[in-house]
C-alpha cells in the first residue's frame, strides 16, 4: 500500500469506529438526539473532510459535476434531510470503495509491469581493462559488455568472445533456447544462460530490440479503440445526464403528487451517488491493457488497442506463403541425376552458377559444401570459360571444353534437350552437358513445422476464409495449399498483385468482419498497410517488421497467429461483460432508486462494488 | 517536440479522461494523451513555447485532480 492508501484505510477505521459507536448510542441508550448527531457530524468529518475540502476548491474552479462535489452534495443533502446516518454511510462506503479500486489497479499495474520485466537494470562495461557496473543508458555502441551466466542482456551487439544460449522467451514466448557464439547476434532482453560472453555493442539502449519493444507495449494503450472512444464519450454526457435527472425528480413528482418533498429529494440523491461513471471508465482500458500485456507475453506485439479490437474481428485471413507458411530458406532437397553421379551433377550447378548471386545459386553452393566438404566459392575455375547467364531462364557455359546448360524447363526447352519434368513443388535446375539430359535438383522450402495445426486451428475457430498468396507457380502454390488444407490460393503474383487481391477480398468481406494479411514484413509492407490488420511474422531482430505492421508476431511461428485471435476475442468478450454489466447494475439502481426501493448506501456499494468487479474481471485478459 | 512525463497520484480514470481534453483544448498543444494505466502524459507542443506551455498544463492538470503532480 501507498502512503495517500494508508493514510485513507487509518481514515475508514477511525471514521468507522466512530460511527458504529453513532449507531449503538442510537439504538441501546436513551441518549438525547444531540448527542448522536454530534457523533455523526464527527465520523462524517474524519471520513469526508477531504472530499468536501476538493469539491469546494473544485467549485472555486469551475468543475461542476466533479464526483467530489457530487458526493459531497449527497452526504449533506442526506444530513439535511435528517437521515445523517446514511449520509455517513455513503461517505463511508465511497471511501472504502475508492480504497478497494486504487488497490486493485495498483494490483493491476503491477502485475502487468511484472509481465512486462524484461527491462536489464545493469550492464558489466569494459571501462580501462576492467569490468564496471553502469546503468545501460551509459553504455555507448563499440563497447564491449560481459554478460554471465543468469543475467539478462542489456544491449544488442554481436558476441565476440565464449559461446552460450540465450532465454529469448521474455521477447518471443519461445521456450527453446537459442545457441549463440562468437560472431552472432545477441539480442538485449533475451537472458543468457550457460556460459558468460562478451559483447560488442551495436545500438544504444534506446534504440535496442528491449526498449523498442517496452514502447511498443506501454504506447499501444494510447491507440484507442472504438470502445475506449465510446465509453469516455459517453461518461462525458452520462453525468450531467443523470444529475439532470435527479433535479427532475426532486422538483416535478412532488408537484404532481402534492406530496412532501423529502421523499423525493432522498430518491434524487440516491441518482447522485450513482451518477460518476469511473467503474466504466477504469475497466475498459484496464482490459485492453491487461490483453496487450498478456499477449506480449506470449511473443505476440499489438501496436495499439483498435488492432486488438479490429483482430477480434477477422473473417477472412490472407497468408503470405514463403516466411510466413514455409521457412523460407532453399534447400536442395532432392537430387535426381540421371547419367551422372549425385556429386557430379552438383559439381555441374556450382559451375554453371558460378558467378551468379541468386538465392537459388547460394543454396546450390551450399549443399556442394556440404556434400564434399569443399567450399564451392573456392573451386578451381580455371577450366570454366563463356559464362552466359540469362535471367529467368539458366546459365549456359564451357566447362573443360564441353558445354554445360543450368536452368529451369524453358531453358531445357530452348536448346531441344529431352528432359524429365519434376513434378514436386519447388523450384527445379535441369542440367545438360553437351546437350545431353544430366539430370535434375530440386531446391524448395519447407512447411513451418507447426503451419498445418495453424491451419486447422484458425477454421475450427470460425474463421470463414483463409486464403495463401505466394509468388511460386500454380502447381507448387496449390501443392503446398493442399497440404496446408488451405482452400484458396493465389498464384504467380508479384508483390503489385498482392495488394490487388487484399483490396479485392476488403471488397468482398462482411460488414462488420476483418481482412487480416500475414506476412513476413520485408517486402509485403504495402499489403500489410493496406489490410484491416497486418501481422509481421519474424519480428525479432527486424526492425522493418516492427515498423510496418500492426501486430508483429516475434517468433516465426504461425500457430501464434490463431492464439493472437483468441487473446484479442477473449479481452473484447471481457471489454463487452464489463460494459454490460457496469452499465446493467447502474441502470438497475437508477430505477430502484426512483421508486425509492434502494437506499442511498446501498447504491454506494452497488457502484463501487461494480467498480472492483469489474477491475478483477478486467484482469483476466492478462492470461 | 514530444515528450513523456510520468505523473504522480492519477487516481481517477475520469479524470484523466478530463485532463486529456483540458490539455488538447489548449492552443499550443499539438497532441497530448493521458495513460491512467501508466501513469504517464505524452504531449507535443513546439520547441519554443515548451516550458511556458507545460506550467499551463500541470495547472488545468491539477484544476481536474487537485493532488495530481507532473515528475519533472
Amino acid at each position: 500500500m501507498t502512503k495517500k492508501q494508508k493514510k485513507a484505510l487509518r481514515k475508514i477505521i477511525a471514521g468507522g469506529v466512530v460511527f458504529a459507536a453513532a449507531l449503538l448510542v442510537g439504538h441501546f441508550t436513551e441518549a438525547p438526539w444531540y448527542v448522536n448527531l454530534a457523533l455523526g457530524i464527527i465520523a462524517m468529518c474524519i471520513v469526508g473532510l477531504d472530499i468536501f475540502w476538493k469539491a469546494v476548491k473544485n467549485l472555486g474552479k469551475g468543475q461542476m459535476l466533479d464526483e467530489n462535489f457530487l458526493m459531497t452534495l449527497a452526504a449533506v443533502g442526506a444530513f439535511f434531510i435528517g437521515d445523517y446516518t446514511e449520509g455517513v454511510a455513503v461517505m463511508l462506503f465511497y471511501q472504502i470503495g475508492e480504497l478497494f479500486q486504487s488497490c486493485a489497479v495498483a494490483k493491476s499495474r503491477r502485475s502487468i509491469a511484472e509481465l512486462m520485466d524484461i527491462r536489464p537494470d545493469s550492464a558489466n562495461v569494459l571501462r580501462d581493462g576492467e569490468f564496471v557496473c553502469v546503468d545501460p543508458y551509459e553504455v555507448k555502441v563499440e563497447d564491449v559488455i560481459l554478460v554471465k551466466p543468469g543475467e539478462k542482456i542489456p544491449l544488442d551487439g554481436i558476441v565476440i568472445e565464449g559461446k552460450s544460449s540465450m532465454d529469448t522467451s521474455p521477447l518471443t514466448g519461445e521456450s527453446l533456447p537459442r545457441n549463440i557464439k562468437e560472431g552472432e547476434e545477441a539480442l538485449s532482453g533475451c537472458v543468457n544462460l550457460s556460459g558468460a560472453i562478451q559483447v560488442r555493442v551495436t545500438k544504444e539502449f534506446g534504440e535496442s530490440t528491449v526498449s523498442k519493444i517496452l514502447d511498443l507495449v506501454e504506447n499501444a494503450s494510447e491507440k484507442k479503440s472504438k470502445s475506449e472512444n465510446f465509453i469516455t464519450k459517453f461518461a462525458r454526457y452520462y453525468t450531467p445526464i443523470v444529475v439532470g435527472l435527479a433535479v427532475v425528480l426532486a422538483v416535478i413528482p412532488p408537484l404532481i403528487l402534492q406530496e412532501g418533498i423529502w421523499e423525493w429529494v432522498h430518491r434524487a440523491l440516491i441518482f447522485l451517488v450513482i451518477s460518476c461513471p469511473c467503474a466504466l471508465v477504469i475497466s475498459i482500458p484496464l482490459s485492453f491493457f491487461g490483453g496487450i500485456g498478456g499477449a506480449s507475453s506470449k511473443g505476440v506485439l499489438i501496436k495499439g488497442s483498435n488492432y486488438l479490437e479490429t483482430l477480434a474481428r477477422a473473417e477472412i485471413v490472407v497468408m503470405d506463403k514463403t516466411g510466413t507458411l514455409t521457412k523460407g530458406t532453399f534447400e536442395v532437397t532432392h537430387i535426381f541425376p540421371e547419367k551422372c553421379s549425385r556429386e557430379e551433377l552438383l559439381k555441374l550447378c556450382v559451375y554453371g552458377e558460378y558467378y551468379s548471386q541468386h538465392p537459388i545459386a547460394q543454396s546450390l553452393k551450399k549443399a556442394y559444401g556440404t556434400m564434399t566438404g569443399i567450399d564451392a566459392n573456392g573451386i578451381d575455375t580455371a577450366g570454366l570459360k563463356d559464362v552466359e547467364e540469362i535471367s529467368g531462364h539458366g546459365v549456359r557455359a564451357i566447362l573443360d571444353g564441353a558445354e554445360i546448360l543450368v536452368g529451369n524447363d524453358k531453358w531445357m526447352r530452348q536448346f531441344q534437350i529431352a528432359y524429365v519434368p519434376v513434378k514436386q513443388a519447388g523450384t527445379v535446375v535441369y542440367v545438360a552437358k553437351n546437350k545431353e539430359y544430366m539430370g535434375s535438383i530440386l531446391i524448395s522450402d519447407e512447411l513451418k513445422a507447426d503451419a498445418v495445426q495453424a491451419i486447422a486451428d484458425m477454421k475450427q475457430w470460425g474463421i470463414k476464409r483463409l486464403v495463401m498468396l505466394t509468388g511460386d507457380q500454380k502447381e507448387a502454390g496449390e501443392q503446398i495449399a493442399g497440404k496446408l488444407g488451405i482452400d484458396e490460393v493465389y498464384t504467380q503474383l508479384l508483390p503489385k498483385d498482392k495488394v490487388e487481391q487484399v483490396e479485392r477480398l476488403l471488397n468482398e468481406k462482411s460488414k462488420d468482419g476483418m481482412v487480416v494479411f500475414v506476412g513476413d514484413g520485408i517486402n509485403d509492407a504495402p499489403v500489410l498497410s493496406r489490410a484491416d490488420v497486418g501481422i509481421a511474422m519474424g519480428g525479432l531482430g527486424s526492425d522493418a517488421a516492427i515498423e510496418a505492421a500492426d501486430v508483429v508476431i516475434m517468433h516465426d511461428e504461425p500457430s501464434k497467429i490463431p492464439q493472437a485471435i483468441l487473446i484479442c476475442r477473449k479481452t473484447l468478450s471481457i471489454v463487452r461483460q464489463n460494459i454490460v454489466f457496469a452499465l446493467g447494475v447502474k441502470i438497475v439502481f437508477l430505477i430502484m432508486g426512483a421508486f425509492g426501493v434502494a437506499n442511498m448506501w446501498e447504491a454506494v456499494f452497488a457502484d463501487v462494488g461494480v467498480s472492483v468487479i469489474a477491475i478483477l474481471n478486467a484482469m483476466r485478459a492478462l492470461r | 517536440m514530444k515528450k513523456v512525463f510520468k505523473l504522480e497520484d492519477l487516481d481517477c480514470a475520469n479524470c484523466a479522461a478530463k485532463m486529456e481534453r483540458a490539455i488538447n483544448d489548449m492552443e499550443e498543444v499539438n497532441s497530448a494523451s493521458v495513460n491512467f494505466m501508466t501513469q504517464k502524459l505524452t504531449i507535443d507542443i513546439a520547441d519554443d513555447k515548451f516550458d511556458a506551455t507545460m506550467k499551463k498544463v500541470e495547472k488545468a492538470m491539477q484544476k481536474v485532480e487537485p493532488d495530481c503532480s507532473i515528475v519533472w
